[in-house]
């Protein structure tokens, strides 16, 4: 499948090398994202070389993810967008820049690789923090972006309710109340993701950060490893981070079997490859085991699974009025 | 100053001189001092070559180029805008006067971030002149255009606050003597104004200068944050810290001080230069100052 893809893309690019000069591809991407496609292009763009003969010139954009998306509306120029939440893409799914089905256009909802929410705590976890039960305990100070504007946020917040849901005899109502009490432990809301580690490792403040798998290694290299310790909760979500083609842009810049190809490309060995060496984790279940060290079992579940997509769970918990809102003013 | 031989204006006992001299030489070292010595301290934490190695990062200094770029662009614009604004305040009475100086002192009013939404809002794809600037492959914001239109509104009123004042002082009696000794409107320009503003001039420029290299906000809105095209020094300074590249940041900060240091020594000859032009005037003509 892929490979007639790559095949009908050459012939597609043989036809059309000779009208066109080196082509030019920008990709609008998260803020974290910059490691991932600063070893992915040089790669792609080498593969893409072999292929068809055609320099391709990657640019890439980075900033705050619903920035990013917002900035692509107001008309920056990104031929493809790799994001790390589904609803950015919506939104630019209903502004019409985007497929509305754009979720079915690649493998695995357009999501060439995956993360999880851990725990990060002081080391040799002096407040035994083992599972999102001990994270509402009174005493305990949690860190976490605001869930209303955040990602990162977001996701504690979901994880938090899912996993008080899938506790015996969970309901909505109970949930609601667990989350509430996680969030009265949140002494602040950093203003992001970057922004929550900091505090956490710099400032030294809370006993517990709650952020993605993948920044887990960051810290690493930022604060030295012994600094801090990785907890796995029994369950929690699976950050997808979706991709899509900007459709006006690539039919504008007639660059779509180079978008599309530069996309695909993502879920090959070596684009698999390489999210794992960024401690992403791959599709890829061989390449998944090849790094097992670096991505231990962990139960999860996605959002579409537990709240119905992206933008329900959105529309439901974190819009003007929604759980949030509610704990909030009741807190 | 403080070895006046005359003790009127220090009256005050040592201890209120010594302690005022304290507070305010120590506000200027934590809050100006100290930062900036920082500033080239974390750049250089791990030795020199891997401070110039960051800067020779291909997209530190695209960046680098890109300020420089912005700011000339905006320099014939501002001295153009600046010299006939002040021109037109100065040596003319016409209604709407109080009203213009309203409007040039508005970019210092409006907060950056605001002016870059307003740029969004003309120019961008759903904005106003949107599907025309589409529609003819114009392409403004997220593009350099847009962020010298951005830098353009932050900077204007630099060079006009700075000689509207100077204008004033001078008075048109000068102006109106070479005209009435048959020189043409250019020959006026060029012989009389344009000299008595000339340090004044020079001294917006400069202000203006640095500040379209410094600026943040605007341009960070405008900007779109492609790498080795749309971004800034300051816009990629922030970028590199929030990588956890605290060297590259610093290092790319650190090129932002010099360029300030590099301001600030030119803003100083140029205020020696105007205080020795005006003592120089003053001593020439003693007749003048009594009339």
């Amino acid at each position: 499948m892929l490979l007639r893809k790559t095949l009908s893309a050459l012939c597609l690019a043989l036809v059309a090398s000779a009208a066109l000069a080196d082509a030019t591809l920008l990709n609008a991407s998260y803020d974290v994202a910059r490691d991932v496609y600063k070893d992915y292009n040089p790669m792609f763009q080498k593969y893409w070389k072999a292929k068809t003969g055609e320099s391709l010139d990657l640019k890439q954009s980075h900033g705050g993810s619903s920035k990013q998306v917002r900035a692509v509306a107001d008309g920056l120029e990104a031929d493809v967008v790799t994001m790390n939440q589904a609803n950015d893409i919506e939104f630019l799914a209903e502004k019409g820049l985007v497929a509305k089905d754009w979720a079915k256009k690649f493998p695995n909802n357009a999501s060439p690789y995956t993360s999880a929410m851990v725990f990060i705590v002081r080391k040799g976890n002096p407040k035994a923090l083992k599972d999102w039960a001990d994270l509402a305990a009174p005493g305990i100070q949690v860190i976490l972006p605001h869930p209303k504007n955040t990602g990162n946020g977001r996701n504690t917040y979901l994880s938090a309710w899912a996993w008080a849901l899938k506790q015996p005899g969970g309901n909505d109502a109970k949930a609601q109340e667990f989350v509430g009490k996680l969030l009265k432990n949140a002494p602040l809301f950093a203003a992001g993701g970057r922004d929550a580690t900091t505090t956490f490792m710099q400032r030294g403040l809370g006993d517990v950060l709650v952020t993605f798998e993948s920044e887990a290694e960051m810290i690493a290299k930022e604060f030295g490893k012994g600094n801090f310790e990785v907890v796995y909760p029994s369950l929690t979500m699976q950050t997808e981070f979706p991709v899509a083609i900007v459709e006006k842009v690539v039919d504008k810049k007639g660059t779509r079997k180079q978008a599309t190809a530069y996309l695909e490309y993502l879920w090959s060995k070596e684009g698999q490859e390489n999210a794992a060496q960024n401690y992403l984790r791959p599709r890829d279940a061989d390449l998944l085991k090849k790094y097992a060290t670096s991505f231990p079992p962990v139960k999860t579940f996605t959002v579409d699974e537990v709240f119905g997509g992206a933008n329900k769970a959105f529309a439901n918990h974190f819009k003007d009025g929604g759980t949030f809102d509610q704990i909030y003013v009741a807190k | 100053m403080s070895s006046n031989k005359l003790t009127r204006a220090t009256q005050e006992p040592a201890w209120v001189r010594y302690t005022l001299l304290a507070v305010g030489l120590g506000f200027l070292f934590f809050f100006l001092g100290l930062p900036l010595v920082a500033v080239f301290v974390e750049a250089l934490a791990q030795g020199l070559p891997i401070y110039l190695e960051a800067l020779k990062e291909s997209e530190t200094r695209s960046a680098i180029w890109l300020t420089i770029v912005i700011a000339l662009a905006v320099l014939p614009f501002n001295i153009l805008f600046g010299v006939a604004a002040a021109w037109a305040i100065a040596k003319f009475d016409f209604k709407g006067k109080s009203l213009l100086i309203t409007l040039i002192d508005l970019p210092f009013a409006v907060s950056p971030v605001v002016a870059g939404l307003i740029f969004i809002l003309m120019f961008g794809s759903q904005g106003y002149f949107g599907d025309w600037l589409s529609a003819n492959e114009f392409k403004i914001i997220f593009a350099v255009p847009g962020m010298i239109i951005a830098t353009l509104f932050i900077t204007f009123p630099f060079i006009a606050r700075e000689l509207i004042p100077l204008m004033q002082s001078q008075g048109k009696d000068e102006e109106e003597a070479a005209i009435s000794l048959g020189a043409s409107g250019w020959q006026m320009f060029w012989r009389v104004t344009l000299p008595n503003i000339k340090w004044g001039l020079l001294y917006g420029v400069i202000l203006s200068n640095a500040r379209a290299m410094g600026e943040f906000g605007a341009v960070s809105v405008v900007s779109g944050h492609i790498r080795g095209e749309t971004n800034t020094l300051p816009l990629h300074v922030e970028i590199l810290y929030n990588e956890y590249n605290a060297i590259g940041a610093f290092a790319a900060a650190s090129v932002l001080a010099l360029l300030a240091l590099v301001t600030l020594v030119a803003k100083t000859i140029v205020e020696w230069r105007m205080k020795a032009e005006t003592d120089m005037l003053n001593a020439e003509l003693p007749g003048e100052k009594t009339a």
